[in-house]
């Protein structure tokens, strides 16, 4: 069996973010990068998995759609654990275009499970997982909250209004995994990031293909306006406050 | 933890590190976030060092980084050594003494002036963690001068016998083995390994310090200690051996210091900003930023030191005495940094909520071990005047 884990190159979640002076932009200048947090946790249950299946799952290969400065954060991936690493030599547009490059990456290979975060940090998209199955005309099972291997059967809770559901997916699948599928991501010791100097890092060109979202502009939030403090008896200032001024009643 | 930590890089040096060093920086900080930063408060109160550091550090690999693989090490360029110092000190001067010393003064000349089957019975075992060490060479009668020692080793033909005393022992209580630095009978010094359980070695622990309450911190006592002949460092005679070990630790000492300072910053910066009285966050009025500016200066000035340091040192080019002044220079600006920048915090800076007055107990003892910051500052002196000015009886020898 081998795992697939897709990553996203996301600004580090401290990153202040600013944006160029025409709006157009994030401005990328000194921004630290990492693992998308949602796919650092698939990563590291993967590693979980394959290290428990007494060799049944021969490697976790993590792969991404970005361009070479995207790969400190694959030798990262690699130092955390993954036996391989595949990246298409492109800028990611959107979930459709980086969908189709790894669909397309993906033609001659074999995964049976592919892992992919829910949403990244920096566009928040949440729709690259879902599109992938569709472009591999694979199933897929999404809000994955746990993944185990019982024999023959992969077994998948999926998160649900109270409580969750177990799926059993023929496969390959693709699970679109959520916060809970790892208790917290692996930090990689010194060895593992020496280890992951001599790890393959296979590139591949792109192939055609579009992108179907176009960023008109940026704007950053409204700065937080100045909190008004109310004396706990004095109910009718407030309800005067919330009439006259924040005029939501 | 008060503040998310974005330490200052203001002169882009980020651009002169790896990507390699860079994950080695991230998976320090993340260890130091998840590990030390919830509990090293508490620690330091409880004056106790919480012994599960000692696994994990070994598991992250912070101990020998730069000693090769084959040993346990990670093989690591001594820039990476730097900067995990740098992260381990951001947390405590106490988690990043444990490293230096399992490193610099325990790894580093097992690796450096031991047998081949020393580096193999104990570099791996004190890579992982399973070991623990100790470096005594600190006597209560001498200190800055160590070539004085009166520790002793006697031939017995096919052993030697250890006699005396070492003090100020960063770890001894919890250690497994110690590198010990003796006097044979031609007055020569000589390394040995000696291991706990020894009949006749002792290891009581000092209490009551102020400084470094997170570190255990101990003596290590010899009373005719028969220590086989295998157990000696082969390769080394003369003060020239513990004098080399001392310029690894120090060396990462000067990183560490930039950790410990700008964490003290990065505190004062957050809490300017957001801290207000007569109506103004208190970041503007001039007096609080000439603090902040003036410490931001001096923490770029240190980085920038000992980044230079590190590239000479991977060449083999860096001196006993440049070292000497990055140390002194870099633990005098940390010292500085966490006392001014603790005023910035009013009241609140002597709490244990903000890691200023921690860091600035800690550096007390930074400043005094590997060489007070006046031996470091002869040390110069005498490096550019060709003259030794430590005193006559130095200047006989
Ligand atoms: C927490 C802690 C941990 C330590 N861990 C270790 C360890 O693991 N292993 C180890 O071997 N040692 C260790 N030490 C000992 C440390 O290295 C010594 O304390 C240090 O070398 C200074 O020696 P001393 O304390 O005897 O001071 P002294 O040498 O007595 O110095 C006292 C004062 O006199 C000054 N002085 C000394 N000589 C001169 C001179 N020639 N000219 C001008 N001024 C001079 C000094 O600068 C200092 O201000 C540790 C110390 C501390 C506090």
């Amino acid at each position: 069996m081998k795992i697939l884990v897709c990553i996203s190159n996301v600004p580090d979640t401290t990153t202040k973010i600013k944006l160029t002076a025409d709006q157009s932009a994030v401005d990328l200048a000194n921004v630290q990068w990492i693992i998308n947090p949602w796919d650092e946790l698939a990563l590291t249950r993967a590693l979980e998995l394959k290290e428990t299946s007494g060799g049944k799952i021969e490697k976790v290969t993590v792969m991404t759609v970005g361009t070479q400065s995207a790969e400190p954060t694959m030798r990262k991936a690699l130092a955390i654990g993954a036996d391989d690493a595949i990246r298409v030599n492109a800028e990611p547009q959107d979930a459709y275009f980086t969908a189709q490059q790894i669909a397309h990456a993906l033609k001659d290979e074999h995964y049976d499970i592919i892992l992919c975060g829910i949403e990244s940090s920096d566009y928040n998209g949440s729709a690259m997982g879902n599109m992938l199955s569709e472009f591999m005309e694979l199933p897929a099972v999404s809000s994955v909250s746990n993944i185990e291997i019982d024999g023959d059967q992969v077994k998948v809770n999926r998160e649900i209004p109270g409580g969750y559901e177990v799926v059993e997916p023929e496969l390959p699948f693709v699970a679109v995994v959520q916060k809970g599928i790892a208790k917290e991501p692996r930090i990689p010791s010194m060895r593992g990031i020496m280890m992951a100097r001599r790890k393959p890092l296979k590139v591949v060109e792109p192939a055609e293909a579009e992108a179907l979202t176009e960023f008109v502009r940026y704007e950053p939030p409204k700065p937080k306006a100045a909190c008004k403090m109310v004396d706990a008896d004095n109910v009718e200032e407030l309800v005067e406050l919330l009439h006259n001024e924040a005029k939501i009643i | 933890m008060p503040y998310p930590y974005t330490p200052p890089d203001y002169y882009l040096l980020d651009e002169l590190l790896s990507d390699e060093h860079k994950i080695i920086r991230s998976a320090v900080r993340d260890w130091v976030d998840r590990s030390v930063m919830p509990v090293i408060e508490e620690a330091a109160q409880n004056h106790e060092f919480p012994l599960r550091f000692i696994r994990e550090l070994g598991e992250l690999g912070a101990f020998g980084p730069f000693i090769p693989e084959k040993y346990g090490g990670a093989g690591m360029d001594h820039i990476a050594y730097g900067v995990i110092m740098t992260e381990l000190e951001r947390g405590d001067s106490a988690i990043r003494s444990a490293a230096s010393v399992q490193t610099s003064l325990v790894m580093y000349p097992i690796y450096t002036f031991g047998s081949e089957e020393q580096k193999r019975k104990y570099l791996p075992k004190l890579a992982s963690g399973e070991l623990i060490g100790c470096f005594g060479l600190t006597e209560p009668n001498h200190g800055s001068d160590p070539g004085s020692m009166e520790t002793r080793i006697r031939d017995m033909g096919d052993h030697y016998l250890l006699n005396g005393a070492k003090m100020w022992i960063t770890n001894s209580p919890i250690a497994d083995i110690a590198v010990v630095w003796a006097k044979d009978d031609d007055g020569k010094v000589r390394g040995l390994i000696a291991e706990k359980g020894m009949k006749g070695f002792s290891a009581p622990e000092t209490r009551n310090k102020w400084s470094l309450r997170a570190s255990v911190t101990g003596e290590l006592v010899f009373d005719n200690v028969k220590i086989p002949k295998e157990n000696i460092l082969p390769g080394i005679k003369g003060l020239k051996g513990p004098l080399m070990c001392l310029n690894s630790a120090r060396y990462g000492i000067a990183w560490g210091a930039v950790g410990a300072a700008t964490d003290c910053y990065n505190t004062a910066l957050q809490y300017s900003l957001e801290r207000k009285q007569f109506d103004q966050p208190i970041a503007s009025f001039q007096l609080q930023q000439k603090k902040l500016a003036e410490a931001l200066t001096e923490i770029t000035k240190a980085q920038l030191l000992v980044w230079r340091l590190g590239v000479l040192k991977n060449q083999g080019k860096a001196t006993p005495a440049q070292i000497s002044m990055a140390k002194r220079n870099n633990v005098e600006m940390a010292l500085k940094v966490a006392r001014e920048t603790r005023q910035i915090l009013g009241a609140m800076g002597i709490t244990g909520d903000f890691p200023m007055m921690r860091h600035m107990m800690n550096l007390e003892s930074v400043i005094t071990y590997e060489g007070t910051h006046d031996v470091h500052l002869l040390i110069t002196g005498a490096d550019i005047t060709g003259i030794n000015a430590f005193g006559i009886k130095a200047k006989n020898r």
